[in-house]
């Protein structure tokens, strides 16, 4: 709103909104806190805020007994692999539609949408099985197939809302000036496409990075990403609230921080384009 | 050379047929404007002669090849859209230097063309920019800049001048005239506005709904309409028209009289009232209700004359323009 | 408006993606239903004879179907609740001018990007657990009795869990929606005459409520497949106190290895997601017309 508002009301304002904050982000302001404490001072009645002995001992620990690292690559490999996948695939795909729609060119769309929509619990038993029986349980290229196609549908519209917003015309231009198809895509579309292409990667990383029905189902150990791996504390371990709490800490910290910057962009996929 | 011929060309979107079977023959060297309201397939017309979309029948022939089947670079024309459509991640140089990078041309020749055709359009102090950093004059020539580098055997132009304001639109206007008196080559021109047609044109093609109505040049198109759709569509302020018996007394179902070629007098043919007078200095337009409807008048210099006021209008005979019950001139 | 090469073109270049999206959705529901239909346990060897309608009438008449229903339903419905009228009043507050306000949005948005099962166990031991969580040193301090949310409470615990999580998500979209409100609009209806109260409600809800609608039908679909926070909390318990339509499929098939149940289960829970999806598509389609 255009109006400036009186001093008081934006002080009042601010203080309620700074509480309401603050207390929504507390878990993980918790968290963060708890990873640096020992384990007795993490249970410790009445709690510890400030006032504890700063360590990075559970960081040490949380690798040494279970090659945390390794998970990490996983999730750092899977998220990246299937992302990049995806996007191989969607580009290509998104181009045809938005600047050669035909007839059917919105059903298409609207089918693929309707795939996302499919509780993955109707498909789990046939994947389980096929991935069974092809050697594909608990590997990482399982589960980069798997979250690529989960993924794929949000890709595609992303990147059409995006080229949409792209002058046909320029298009036209580089056909004019003797460019072939590929280099039109490459030289022209892709260049102007970078920032749509650029938030939709950083939305399917996140999506994939924090995805957990999969991920659960399909992986145990070799290739279990950040999300398999943390709730494997849900056994007794867990009780371990400071390696618990570094654990976490390290599993969504890129996240938060490649979340924060995504904002704006995480409107629109998530919202298939309808609220902007 | 660049030598234009269409013969039986045809356009169909689905069911409509939005270019029926036009034959259309453009001469080496000339400027040639498509001109007509919205709508009128004169874009779609410049759109299949660039190849950017497919003909539905009939045959396009460019230098007496036939060139229906070829793609778009293949046919050596060059176009320049109307929201210029340049590549906004690069800058005005490497603008300018794609098609020649597209064609394989080696670096030197591709530098040795850009600067040329940098200094004849200005802009040689821009190169570096990006276009988002440029005006809407300096972005149109930018676009023309990138069309001139290959030597096309045409130019083609997509209402270029309709995102500019009214006197940049003027400035341009000369420009592209100057350039094409200095290089000669054949430019097709695709606009809606008929003072723009009537300035540059060598030839003006009229279009109404996909068909030709009269191909000639400006002033033969000014003095002789072959219907009343061209003499409407032609000429500012618009011709008026009468009908009824004022017309029959010319033997004609409506007569038309362009504003110009009426004079202004206390005695007269017609009788009318002032409605409206808009006083230009150079002229004076008038509106003036009478028996017949509001019949525009134009006069020249400043006349005293002002809403309300009475007077007698006189059209010149010669001048007067006589259509039959189908709109075809008599 | 193109060429013929270039339409060629450009389902060549479709194709991929769809080839793909088919077999990744179309063949292996194909196979769900058909197991549905068969007698097909993965521990007992042998034919896996067609058996009709049999499995859906077991999972029907399994005394864990109806709660597992009723619990994704009130699953769905408690957090839409918390999420969809907390995000328009967050929504709301969150636009009002302020000092700070990019740190306070990036603070409430933050919970949206923690991954579900960190989620679920920070809430499940930190906060929950009545020994050593916060929750219970709370109730202590106000001289009460620790509550032991999982237990005693494990639906309305989960509730909490995945509601923190998604409300950055429908504050951060009603927010998007409250901000592209055209401010002249506002100003047209208070020279109206409109006070506060009634431009709210006359202008900025209609306003919201289109993007109120997509986040509830974009959240149903997510919350109908929640997952991985029931399965580090509460297994499901205790008993079948927290088990939805999801995890009990997950339960029967994977953890009991009856395909041909569980198959059966992930076609109901198909066509329930469906009725919502058919919902969510039309909004969608209105829009790509716009």
């Amino acid at each position: 709103m255009a109006r400036e508002s009186t001093p008081q009301r934006k002080i009042v304002v601010t203080v309620i909104a700074w509480i309401i904050a603050l207390a929504i982000f507390f878990p993980i302001l918790w968290t963060i806190l708890t990873s640096f404490k020992t384990e007795a001072q993490a249970i410790a009645i009445p709690p510890r805020f400030l006032n504890f002995d700063w360590t990075l001992a559970n960081y040490v620990t949380v690798q040494e007994r279970s090659n945390y690292f390794g998970h990490f690559m996983n999730s750092v490999i899977i998220s990246l692999g299937s992302t990049i996948l995806a996007l191989a695939v969607a580009i290509p795909a998104a181009w045809s539609m938005a600047f050669v729609p035909g007839k059917r060119t919105k059903d298409v769309l609207m089918w693929m949408l309707s795939t996302k929509m499919m509780p993955a619990v109707g498909v789990l038993i046939p994947i389980y099985l096929l991935f069974r029986d092809w050697g594909l349980l608990d590997t990482r290229a399982g589960l980069i197939i798997v979250l690529m196609l989960m993924n794929l549908p949000i890709v595609v519209w992303m990147l059409y809302t995006y080229f949409k917003e792209i002058p046909g015309e320029i298009l036209e231009a580089a056909r004019m000036d003797g460019a072939s198809l590929g280099k039109e895509i490459l030289y022209v579309l892709t260049p102007m496409a970078v920032p749509g292409i650029a938030s939709t990667l950083l939305l399917n990383i996140i999506l994939a990075w924090n995805e957990a029905f999969w991920t659960l189902n399909l992986t145990t150990s070799n290739a279990a990403p950040l999300s398999t791996f943390i709730a494997s504390y849900s056994s007794p371990e867990g009780l371990f609230y400071a390696k618990l709490s570094a654990a976490s800490t390290l599993a969504i910290a890129p996240i938060l921080i490649l979340g924060w910057f995504s904002q704006k962009q995480l409107v629109r996929g998530l919202t298939f384009g309808a609220v902007k | 050379m660049g030598q234009i011929e269409l013969k039986g060309v045809t356009k169909r979107f689905g069911d409509a047929e939005v270019i029926p079977p036009l034959d259309l023959q453009i001469n080496d060297g000339e400027f040639v404007v498509f001109v007509g309201p919205s709508g009128c397939g004169k874009s779609t017309l410049l759109r299949l002669i660039a190849g950017l979309e497919d003909v539905s029948g009939g045959e396009i022939q460019i230098d007496g090849r036939n060139a229906t089947a070829e793609r778009p670079a293949q046919r050596g024309l060059a176009m320049v859209f109307q929201s210029y459509a340049l590549y906004p991640h690069m800058s005005v140089r490497k603008n300018i230097a794609f098609p020649l990078k597209m064609a394989k041309m080696s670096q030197r020749e591709i530098d040795a063309k850009v600067d040329n055709a940098a200094k004849v359009l200005n802009l040689s102090s821009y190169l570096d920019r990006r276009p988002g950093q440029l005006s809407g004059g300096q972005r149109q020539r930018v676009a023309i800049g990138r069309a001139i580098v290959r030597s096309p055997k045409a130019f083609l132009f997509d209402e270029p001048l309709s995102n500019l304001d009214a006197a940049l639109r003027v400035n341009m206007r000369l420009e592209i005239s100057e350039l094409h008196n200095t290089l000669k080559t054949t430019m097709i021109y695709v606009t809606h506005d008929q003072v723009e047609a009537m300035t540059m044109a060598d030839k003006i093609v009229v279009l109404q709904a996909g068909r030709i109505e009269q191909v000639g040049s400006p002033l033969d198109l000014y003095r002789h309409p072959k219907n009343r759709f061209v003499a409407g569509f032609i000429g500012s302020p618009k011709m008026n028209f009468i009908g009824g018996a004022e017309a029959a007394k010319y033997d004609a179902h409506e007569i038309g009289i362009r504003p110009e070629h009426i004079d202004v007098g206390t005695t007269g043919a017609w009788q009318g009232r002032v409605t409206v007078s808009e006083h230009l200095g150079s002229d004076t337009y008038l509106h003036v209700q009478t028996d017949y409807g509001i019949i525009n008048v134009r006069a020249d210099g400043e006349v005293a004359l002002h809403h309300g006021d009475t007077v007698w209008l006189t059209p010149n005979a010669a001048c007067i323009h006589r259509f039959d019950q189908s709109g075809n001139t008599l | 408006m193109a060429t013929q090469a270039s339409r060629a073109a450009g389902r060549l270049m479709i194709s991929p993606a769809v080839i793909l999206l088919f077999l990744w959705m179309i063949v292996p529901l194909g196979m769900t239903i058909y197991f549905s239909f068969l007698r097909y346990n993965l521990l007992i060897p042998g034919d896996n004879p067609l058996v009709g309608f049999e499995n859906y009438q077991f999972f029907f008449t399994d005394p864990n179907f109806w709660p597992a229903l009723i619990n994704t339903l009130v699953l769905v419905l408690g957090v839409l609740l918390i999420t969809t009228i907390g995000g328009i009043l967050l929504a709301l507050l969150l636009d009002q001018p302020m000092f700070g306000q990019g740190i306070v949005r990036v603070l409430v948005i933050a919970p949206f990007f923690v991954m579900p099962t960190v989620s679920a166990l920070v809430w499940k031991n930190m906060f929950m657990n009545p020994v050593n969580g916060l929750f219970g040193w709370l109730a202590t301090v106000f001289g009460l009795q620790p509550f032991d949310f999982l237990a005693q409470a494990p639906l309305f615990s989960i509730i909490l869990i995945v509601a923190w999580q998604w409300l950055p998500f429908a504050t951060l979209i009603l927010l998007t929606a409250l901000q592209s409100l055209d401010s002249e609009q506002l100003e047209a209806a208070e020279m109206d005459g409109a006070g506060p109260v009634s431009r709210f409600f006359h202008i900025m809800l209609p306003h919201l409520a289109r993007a109120a609608t997509v986040v509830i039908l974009i959240q149903t679909i997510f919350l109908l497949s929640i997952f991985a926070e029931i399965l580090v909390t509460t297994n499901g318990g205790p008993g079948n106190a927290s088990t939805n339509l999801t995890y009990l499929v997950y339960s029967q098939s994977l953890l009991q290895y009856d395909v041909g149940l569980g198959s059966a289960g992930g076609v109901i829970a198909v066509i329930l997601a469906n009725i919502v999806a058919i919902f969510l598509m039309r909004m969608i389609g209105k829009n790509l017309e716009t």
